[in-house]
């Protein structure tokens, strides 16, 4: 048992493939085109206008991505809040991606700002206006991703033997563990509180003073969704057995159903309370897109409710790629399509916009595999489950 | 090994009642949306009468050369200055409502009537409420919404949430500002008055004490339609009038009671909803969202207490670990 620290490992295995490859190159277009929007300007890169200022980098890279980045979130809330040792080899998977999902979204706001030379001025005291939700997620997001290196660094630690610095850590990474679930709570649920002082201008069946809520409960499903889409996808891609896991994602399904018939019942209800019940109906595109979020959501709950989807690959991975996809909607309708600020105005991201988050996603892709061939981030199963439950279990 | 109910239980009696603590903060049930800010004392600002709008534009011309603003070019042969809309090149522009014929002034059917669009001066600015590093600021005294582009960081917060979507962003350069209506401070700080009011020629648009505003709009209000009065230009008691038959208004001045009051008040003979101004409930939209965020983050206390049931948790279960030192 003194070993269980190293139940971790590299994968190994070469880094240069097709798949690297070809994130490297959409990361290098990603790269060229900031650079042009740095020299240029906004406009030169993106049809962000006047009625519509955020688009499909905020929507996406920072609102879509971070809820995507989810998992080191949703995976520290069980495996060290509710105390449950068996979601160990999950963490450091779900940690990983979380880094690199914040650290891109919190990058690609920096170009997103019109003035990012002020941007410091988030952290000057005379300058902080708390009464501003932009405000409270620029500085939760910021001490997030200070925060998801710090409880990904034992990884880097073991692999450069700094045994000094991880002993010294362990001491101490409850604190920044109990802070990364603290933080992914508040901005989360603000990220949904940022639209409520748009008022009118969010349609009915989305503006709601219960977005926090739903943007809450949504992002912690699509962390739970993740994990459970990393770890069959990896097994896919990586050749890596996950029978020891499947069991830690069956139950993570079965999270995922429970929240989600919560989510659903809340935006319902919601929806009902308000009165808006006729607008699911009449509203053209945003029924439309109301009803396909809501066919996402359901997925999941109906899918979930049977064991053997629960236990196969399939059925997990389709059930979480749903609810991933519904997650996003929700984000993407919210911020987009809901957005109305009068007659003349029009957005949909340009090709160069487009490239920009595809390129971002891609370097997200690209850097996962690189950490993962070469850190220790992946249980080997050296030890059987019930061995690990006993190093858990006191 | 399928999750069973009574393990989810167990988790919730320990370190699950910190989550739990989270959801209860987190819900909005108990957040109650805050007052809506009151009216500075020293408050000034400007009140547009449709009914004395020529449609001269002099205040479009005005207002470019107080903000030493460039042209904003509209038609093919960019020969002169066409703004269709307020945007980063116009902070106040003329408007024509017409219908039918457009036969008669300030008329709903087979009429007109012109609009001025430029900033309201929200008594509750929702760009105000939503600037993280303070570079919208409403004046303590004027409650003048000013802008101060050396500490804006551009995240165009303040251009999603305006009602009335005034706040215009650059995007066609690498060192786009916020641009809008400051109700000519800078003119104000040399004692002089905002350029639309100064310029305007039948006094359509008035710049004066929100106490005098209001005075004048209750006189005007009381006028019988068709009877002769005198209106005055540029200001409230300026003493420079001229004589007109009073039009027939609409019940209803813009801005006294829309998101909680506007220090630009819009008199009109012809609906507002027709001239483009958005119906807006009395409450301000920062009473709500402050109110949300207030409830939540009051003096930290809850998100304090969360985090200490969360340490309090982590640390419950990091121990289990420090019994398998590592190598």
């Amino acid at each position: 048992m003194g070993n269980f620290h190293n139940e971790h490992e590299p994968l190994g295995g070469k880094l240069v493939s097709k798949t690297t490859v070809v994130c490297a190159i959409l990361a290098l277009i990603a790269a060229f085109l900031l650079a042009k929007r740095m020299v240029l300007g906004l406009g030169s890169v993106t049809n962000l206008n006047n009625g519509f200022p955020w688009g499909i980098w905020i929507a996406y890279d920072v609102v879509i991505g971070t809820a995507f980045a989810c998992g080191g979130y949703a995976m520290a809330l069980v495996c060290y809040i509710l105390n449950k040792g068996e979601y160990h080899p999950l963490v450091r998977p779900a940690l990983l991606a979380s880094c690199f999902g914040y650290t891109l979204g919190g990058i690609s706001i920096v170009f997103d700002l019109g003035r990012w030379w002020n941007a410091w001025h988030i952290l000057v005291p005379k300058y902080m206006q708390t009464n501003s939700v932009m405000f409270e997620v620029a500085l939760c997001v910021m001490s997030y991703i200070l925060v998801l290196w710090i409880e990904f660094a034992p990884a880097i630690l073991t692999k450069f033997h700094l045994t000094a610095h991880r002993k010294k850590l362990d001491k101490v990474l409850f604190v920044f563990v109990a802070l990364g679930c603290l933080l992914p709570t508040m901005h989360q649920s603000s990220l949904g509180t940022l639209l409520v002082v748009l008022g009118y201008q969010i349609h009915p069946l989305w503006q709601t003073p219960l977005l926090p809520l739903l943007f809450l409960t949504s992002a912690i499903c699509m962390g739970f969704s993740i994990v459970v889409f990393e770890a069959v996808l990896g097994s896919a891609g990586f050749k890596r057995s996950i029978k020891h896991e499947m069991p830690q994602l069956a139950k993570i399904a079965r999270i995922v159903q429970g929240l989600m018939v919560v989510y659903l019942g809340l935006r319902f209800a919601d929806i009902a309370i308000r009165g808006e019940l006729g607008a699911i109906f009449g509203s053209g595109l945003r029924s439309l897109m109301f009803f396909i979020e809501i066919l996402l959501f359901a997925t999941p709950v109906v899918l979930f409710q049977s064991i053997k989807n629960r236990t196969s690959k399939q059925g997990l991975f389709v059930g979480a790629v749903s609810m991933l996809l519904g997650g996003a909607l929700y984000r993407l309708d919210a911020f987009l399509v809901a957005y109305d600020t009068g007659p003349g105005w029009h957005y949909f991201p340009s090709v160069s916009e487009l490239m920009v988050t595809f390129g971002i996603i891609a370097a997200e892709v690209l850097l996962y595999i690189v950490f993962v061939r070469r850190l220790p981030v992946f249980y080997t199963h050296a030890l059987t489950p019930a061995e690990l439950a006993a190093a858990h279990d006191k | 090994m399928a999750l069973k109910r009574r393990d989810f239980i167990k988790g919730a009696a320990g370190g699950g009642a910190a989550l739990a603590t989270a959801a209860v903060v987190s819900s909005p049930a108990p957040a109650e949306a805050r007052e809506n800010k009151q009216m500075p004392p020293n408050a000034v600002g400007l009140l547009y009468d449709s009914t004395l709008c020529i449609g001269c534009k002099a205040c479009v011309a005005g207002c470019k050369e107080a903000n030493d603003l460039p042209p904003d070019f509209n038609t093919a042969d960019k020969l002169w200055d066409t703004p269709i809309d307020i945007g980063p090149k116009t902070f106040n522009v003329i408007k024509v409502y017409a219908d039918g014929t457009a036969a008669t002034k300030d008329q709903e059917k087979d009429g007109f009537a012109f609009v001025k669009k430029s900033c309201m001066h929200c008594v509750d600015p929702s760009c105000v409420s939503v600037c993280p590093v303070s570079a919208m600021t409403k004046d303590a005294q004027t409650g003048i919404v000013g802008y101060n582009p050396d500490i804006c960081i551009g995240c165009r917060y303040c251009v999603a949430s305006c009602p009335f979507g005034v706040p215009q962003a650059e995007y066609d350069t690498p060192t786009p500002k916020i641009r809008k209506c400051e109700m000519c401070r800078h003119r104000q700080a040399e004692g002089k008055i905002p350029a639309c009011a100064e310029v305007c020629p039948t006094g359509a648009t008035v710049f004066g004490p929100i106490t005098a505003i209001n005075a004048e709009i209750a006189r005007r209000r009381a006028l019988k339609p068709g009877e002769v009065t005198t209106f005055e230009r540029r200001t409230i008691g300026s003493g420079d009038t001229h004589e007109k038959a009073a039009a027939t208004y609409i019940d209803h001045v813009y801005g006294e009671k829309e998101v909680g009051g506007t220090q630009f008040r819009f008199m009109s003979g012809v609906a507002f909803d027709k001239l483009g101004m958005p119906d807006l409930p009395e409450k301000s939209y920062p009473s709500q969202s402050e109110g949300i965020q207030h409830t939540l983050y009051s003096g930290m206390l809850a998100p304090a207490a969360v985090f200490a049931g969360l340490v309090w948790a982590a640390k419950r279960s990091a121990h289990v670990e420090d019994e398998h030192p590592e190598e």
